[in-house]
């Protein structure tokens, strides 16, 4: 079969007259629908279906009301992040990563930054304090991630007041990183060689005083939630990812682990600062129900966020002690002049609270011809080639394998137990 | 595992001619493998007790310049049992015309992973991954002319008759 791809009926699919890999997939997709149509019913869940966290449009074939395929069409929010990063200074970039996972800013660019220091062989010249001061925020941004996960995902299910507890306690981090960045959400805080700057005085004192407002909270929330048996009977059993099937479709952090493996790149890699800090990892164990069924997931969410605690503790120690703040101490000190690495091609990955996320950097030197017609060869501060590897966009994919001949109620509590962010789907 | 036993093994395995390059003295390590090889020796690497890369991280298509003429795609594997990192690349000096599109195998038989991540790579940059189940276009409209990650690609002046500023 020759490999033609014919660009013009990229558009005109009722034409028939193409042998392309392309087209053959489009028609096979086609033909299911209007197969369907006749016998199932085709339903259109999304875009703009709050359950479906986002602009995420599902495909359902359902007889009656089992499920009995998923067709997940994304691409709603796609807002060219690898175009753009390729005209873009590194630096200029990091907001661009804010905006992937809006819910996680701090760690999308604290792997962004990790992946630029090493680049530039910088990561281990790095001030302790300004590491502490990373851990300690992306710490406070997982809770705030997993209380939302925590928090609609109890909306999907029906229950209401979850999440408007959630929504109160993660206004009180909104506010502490609002504080130390300028901004609520995205926060354009981490900085290649260090940060936007220190702490504010009082944050440490405040930090400890949410910890401390926060523990009892959890209690109460666990109370209501995670172990309701309605909210268990809606979960326990449903949705069970087997592990082979995770780690085949490259799900990662709460999905994988709820499945039952203790994998966890902080632990693996060892990045940052994270070997020096005490936490556990938190797995699913099927103690309601199967192992890897929706509530697990849930659960290791839960967990997650008492270990998260644990650190920003510990980091919170270190930051009143021995590396308390000095008036001489500038946490732009290290900022590196020049952000051009040499040529080389990078893949840094690390633990965002929805997985692994990776960038994979390509970096060239900038070629010019010179008017004797040669070719010369500049540094530049702008990469080649950025791939990011957003973990929600792997989690998502296994959507069609977990939900096959389920109740449509059901696919609902599998969706949200997925925890995706569509900014990073799509990016 | 270091990169040399895994070249190592897959010479043993796939003979001499598997590997075209190796890529040393860098901070990620990368072994060049022949194209027309790739899901073959991700399916060893996958399944030998020795290595078991299970875990597809990354799989990124490449355009290496409007110069070179040359389309890649980048494999980053990571054993989970073994806790180690491996890059695969492969590549393939190609015109740029939009009529015939580098081809390169499809390893989604091996890493169901692979799939959107080919998906992504064929609608951005034009390379066709034989024996993709599924190769329609994930990110962008149904209608959408060219490959926008190409470094010779230009910016439509219209779209559905609405002029793009």
């Amino acid at each position: 079969m020759p490999f033609v791809v014919e660009t013009r009926y990229f558009y005109r699919h009722n034409v028939n007259t193409t042998t392309s890999i392309y087209d053959q997939a489009l028609k096979r997709y086609q033909q299911k629908i209007a197969n369907a149509a006749t016998e199932d019913m085709v339903l259109n869940m999304g875009p703009q279906h709050p359950s479906t966290h986002g602009v995420l449009r599902l495909e359902l074939i359902t007889d009656g009301e089992i499920v009995k395929e998923v067709i997940p069409h994304i691409g709603y929010l796609h807002r060219c992040f690898e175009k753009h990063a390729e005209s873009l200074t590194y630096q200029q970039t990091i907001p661009f990563t804010d905006r992937m996972d809006y819910l996680a800013s701090m760690n999308n660019s604290h792997a962004w930054v990790m992946g630029v220091e090493r680049m530039l062989g910088i990561d281990k010249e790095i001030p302790k304090r300004v590491e502490y001061i990373r851990v300690l925020v992306c710490e406070l941004n997982r809770i705030a991630s997993h209380l939302i996960a925590i928090g609609t995902y109890g909306i999907d299910i029906g229950a209401f007041t979850p999440f408007l507890w959630c929504f109160r306690d993660r206004e009180h981090i909104m506010g502490m990183l609002e504080w130390a960045s300028g901004s609520r959400m995205l926060y354009n805080y981490i900085w290649v060689g260090g940060l936007f700057y220190d702490l504010p005085v009082g944050f440490e004192e405040r930090a400890r005083e949410f910890v401390e407002y926060f523990k009892p909270k959890m209690v109460e929330l666990n109370g209501l939630l995670t172990d309701n048996q309605v909210f268990i009977n809606r979960t326990a059993n449903v949705g069970v990812l087997p592990l082979d099937v995770a780690i085949n479709y490259g799900c990662s952090g709460p999905m994988l682990r709820g499945s039952g493996l203790k994998y966890d790149l902080r632990r693996i890699d060892g990045y940052s600062v994270y070997p020096e800090l005490e936490f556990d990892i938190p797995i699913g164990t099927g103690l309601m129900g199967k192992v890897g069924d929706c509530w697990d997931r849930y659960k290791v969410r839960v967990d997650e966020i008492q270990e998260s605690l644990k650190i920003i503790e510990q980091c919170l120690d270190r930051l009143q002690k021995e590396l308390k703040r000095t008036p001489e101490f500038d946490p732009r000190a290290k900022l590196p002049r020049k952000l051009s690495p040499k040529p080389q091609d990078y893949y840094v990955r690390c633990e965002a609270p929805k997985g692994e996320l990776g960038f994979y950097f390509i970096h060239l030197q900038r070629k010019e011809k010179d008017k004797n017609g040669n070719d010369r060869f500049f540094d530049t501060e702008i990469p080649f080639r950025v791939k990011s590897r957003g973990p929600s966009f792997s989690n998502l994919s296994v959507l069609p394998a977990m939900s096959k001949n389920v109740m449509i109620a059901d696919l609902i509590a599998i969706v949200g137990s997925i925890d995706f962010v569509l900014g990073e789907v799509d990016r | 595992m270091m990169l040399a036993e895994v070249k190592a093994l897959l010479i043993n395995k796939f003979g001499e001619d598997v590997i075209v390059g190796e890529e040393a003295g860098v901070l990620q390590p990368a072994l060049l493998i022949a194209p027309d090889r790739i899901a073959d020796v991700c399916l060893e690497l996958r399944d030998n007790p020795a290595t078991y890369f299970d875990f597809l991280s990354c799989l990124s298509g490449v355009d290496y310049g409007v110069d070179e003429d040359c389309f890649g795609v980048v494999y980053h594997l990571s054993s989970i049992p073994y806790q180690s990192q491996l890059v695969l690349k492969v590549s393939k000096i190609h015109s740029r015309e939009l009529e015939t599109l580098p081809h390169f195998p499809s390893i989604v038989s091996v890493y169901r992973s692979a799939d959107w991540h080919e998906r992504e790579a064929f609608e951005l940059y034009g390379i066709y991954f034989e024996g993709h189940p599924d190769l329609r276009r994930l990110l962008l409209p149904d209608d959408w002319e060219g490959f926008p990650l190409r470094k010779d690609y230009q910016a439509a002046e219209y779209y559905k008759g609405v002029k793009i500023d």
